[in-house]
């Protein structure tokens, strides 16, 4: 779950991480105030959970409130990169003058928390990475004794770093290493941290992913952060327990298992049809979740049919098949829906569903290309 | 002959009296695995279905000799789960739960790695080896037999789906392995390849990936490395999946450019596995 720059900052300051003076306005006269409040030129920075706001017009200096406050006018409420801004962080302007990069994520090749710490930070750190990744130094946590003060000197002392904020970076590091572990972080970036003309270190900007499947230890982190990054029918389908995805195609996906629902959908485009959805109904054969899942998928106005895709040992297919043809039959408009299900009762379940006029299939791929055909749309007839 | 799993499996179920652990604890002593105890704190004492029931995976091991764990415990209750399980002693343990904090799975994945212990999962389905009638997982058995096709995947019903190919093609599996889909994971594709290479009963393997993550690509370098002399066919779910959206498997996020499924396919390329373009291609490019 992607946090905003606000809320990633809000947690990290409690760590021990300094960030530069400000505060989250959500209309022009906030943006002013705390721009008057501070006293000096500010930065106006759109709060979006994507990479790339800068280059995109999302990030804006003022030089005094009033500009503050023209500038916020025209963030909040603009789209930057497809997301809406509803809010601005507002921030002292600083004099840079050196731009660091530090990190802890989650290596997975590895199994460990990797730290990263760079003497070129900044918004082209990736490019600076990838031309010379000597430029960014890594060190892997120790499962057992995590990253300690002297790891930290080292991993510093190898990012090149020599200067006098050297031991400061150090102790950073330590800090946002502990930050990510207490928080359940999948990742945690400060790019850049800089060093300001007076030698103070200060995290401009600030990027958290919290791992998900811990938010139920962490009560104070929003979960309906997830639903940023959603669109209307997928936060429905999140309501309704439903793991659904929006795609931009006409043939509906549904099946058990993200694996299966993932080579459906690779079935779809090989048959020549696009896929308009993710549908993963899970393992348990759910009625509802099938036929509620079913329906959603069926009411999407671009869907022009849907291939259901079930295998499974416990799962029953008469009761798969009862939930596709109340689905089926519940929608608003008639969709041609192709069914393959294999595991206990098949027979059955295939019974019934010929007896609705809904096509059934033993196989996945034939499914598939049935429903093409009956969209009068495969590649690879036979 | 088989990897992971066969009658000298003593297993023990952890989390047998939920509904879950009950259900499947039921159908693994139904197909022929030897599931010698339960193991949920505070329940010792009473039985599931003639299964006895300890408060601890010491007593369970201690009374019963178990060697093998299977894990069904809530996400929250399941890294006490696995520690308690890798500190008794258990060799193999599956951990069929789905929603472990990654940080969590870091810890007793290392804990393994530091004792010797075999972590298969988590959220997977687990494993099995029809020529030794033991399954310690949840798929179903009667899609596999007894043969010498290997499988390993990252999926669940998916595996079924072509696990039940092969078998209608008249080719039976030694083991089928499923190292499940988190992004952090125990044993990956090239430490069950290896023990694949070492098994006699296993003449071939397919192997099952998708997007998101290097384990593909290790999984090449491993082969051409070790030039594997066995037939490996692999398929990749999500080749058609758009990156940067978040489908199903946590796992299955894709970053920058390693993870997609061009880099897969190049790098099986690249080692001389044959790829196969849809799950049918699979049994045909095994038999070639």
């Amino acid at each position: 779950m992607k946090l905003l720059e606000f809320e990633a900052k809000a947690l990290l300051r409690d760590h021990g991480i300094p960030f530069p003076e400000g505060g989250v306005a959500v209309l022009a006269d906030e943006a002013e105030s705390i721009a008057r409040s501070l006293g000096r030129p500010v930065v106006l920075k759109a709060q979006i959970p994507v990479a790339g706001r800068g280059k995109a017009g999302g990030v804006l200096r003022a030089a005094d409130a009033s500009e503050a406050r023209a500038v916020a006018d025209s963030l909040l409420g603009a789209v930057i990169k497809d997301c809406l801004v509803e809010s601005i962080l507002v921030e002292e302007a600083l004099d840079i003058a050196t731009e660091y990069y530090l990190s802890v994520a989650i290596d997975r090749a590895e199994r460990r928390y990797v730290v990263l710490a760079s003497a070129h930070g900044g918004v082209d750190v990736e490019q600076a990475a990838q031309t010379s990744p000597e430029g960014v130094a890594r060190s892997w946590a120790d499962p057992v004794s995590g990253f300690d003060r002297p790891a930290a000197h080292e991993l510093v002392r190898r990012a090149g770093i020599s200067s006098a904020e050297a031991g400061e970076l150090a102790g950073l590091l330590v800090h946002l290493f502990a930050a990510t572990l207490e928080r359940d972080a999948e990742l945690t970036e400060l790019n850049p941290l800089v060093a300001t003309s007076t030698g103070a270190l200060v995290a401009v900007d600030a990027r958290m992913i919290v791992d998900e499947n811990a938010l139920f230890r962490h009560p104070d982190i929003q979960a309906e952060a997830l639903n940023r990054e959603r669109t209307p029918r997928e936060i429905e389908a999140r309501e309704r327990g439903l793991a659904y995805v929006d795609l931009a195609g006409t043939i509906g996906v549904v099946g058990n298992g993200a694996g299966l629902v993932m080579a459906t959908i690779d079935l779809v485009s090989y048959f020549g049809g696009s896929p308009a959805n993710f549908l993963d109904i899970g393992g348990g054969g759910e009625v509802d979740i099938t036929r509620d899942g079913l329906l959603l998928v069926l009411e999407k106005p671009e869907v022009e049919a849907v291939v259901v895709n079930v295998f499974g040992g416990i799962t029953r297919c008469d009761i798969v098949a009862r939930a596709v043809i109340e689905a089926a039959d519940r929608a608003s408009v008639k969709k041609p829906v192709a069914v393959s299900i294999m595991g206990t009762n098949h027979e059955e379940g295939q019974r019934l569903l010929d007896e609705a006029g809904i096509s059934s299939y033993a196989d996945i791929e034939e499914s598939v290309a049935g429903i093409m055909k009956t969209l009068g749309k495969d590649e690879h007839s036979g | 002959m088989s990897i992971l799993v066969d009658d000298t499996s003593r297993v023990i179920v952890q989390g047998i009296t939920g509904r879950e652990g009950g259900f499947h604890a039921s159908s693994m002593v139904a197909y022929g695995t030897h599931v010698v105890a339960g193991v949920t704190p505070g329940k010792g004492g009473q039985d599931v279905e003639g299964v006895p029931v300890y408060d601890s995976v010491a007593e369970a091991v201690a009374r019963q000799q178990a060697n093998t764990s299977i894990i069904f415990v809530p996400p929250r209750f399941a890294r006490s789960a696995a520690v308690e399980a890798i500190e008794a002693g258990i060799g193999t343990i599956a951990v069929i739960t789905e929603g472990i904090p990654l940080k969590d799975t870091v810890e007793f994945v290392a804990l393994a790695g530091a004792r010797g212990a075999t972590i298969i999962g988590p959220n997977c389905p687990g494993m099995i080896s029809p020529g030794a009638k033991t399954k310690v997982g949840i798929m179903p058995g009667h899609i596999f037999r007894a043969g010498s096709v290997g499988i390993v995947s990252r999926s669940g019903s998916l595996t079924y789906e072509i696990a039940w190919r092969t078998t209608q093609a008249g080719l039976g599996q030694s083991s089928c392995v499923g190292v499940g889909g988190d992004p952090i994971i125990g044993a990956g594709f090239a430490e069950i390849l290896e023990m694949f290479r070492r098994d006699d009963g296993t003449q071939s393997v397919v192997l099952i990936g998708e997007i998101g993550g290097n384990a593909e690509e290790m999984a090449a370098q491993y082969i051409a490395a070790t030039g594997f002399a066995k037939t490996v066919v692999a398929y990749i779910a999500g080749r058609t999946s758009p990156p940067g959206k978040r489908m199903g498997h946590a796992g299955a996020i894709i970053m920058g450019e390693a993870g997609t499924a061009r880099s897969k396919i190049d790098a099986f390329a690249a080692a001389g596995v044959a790829v196969a373009e849809r799950p049918s291609d699979v049994v045909r490019l095994l038999t070639r």
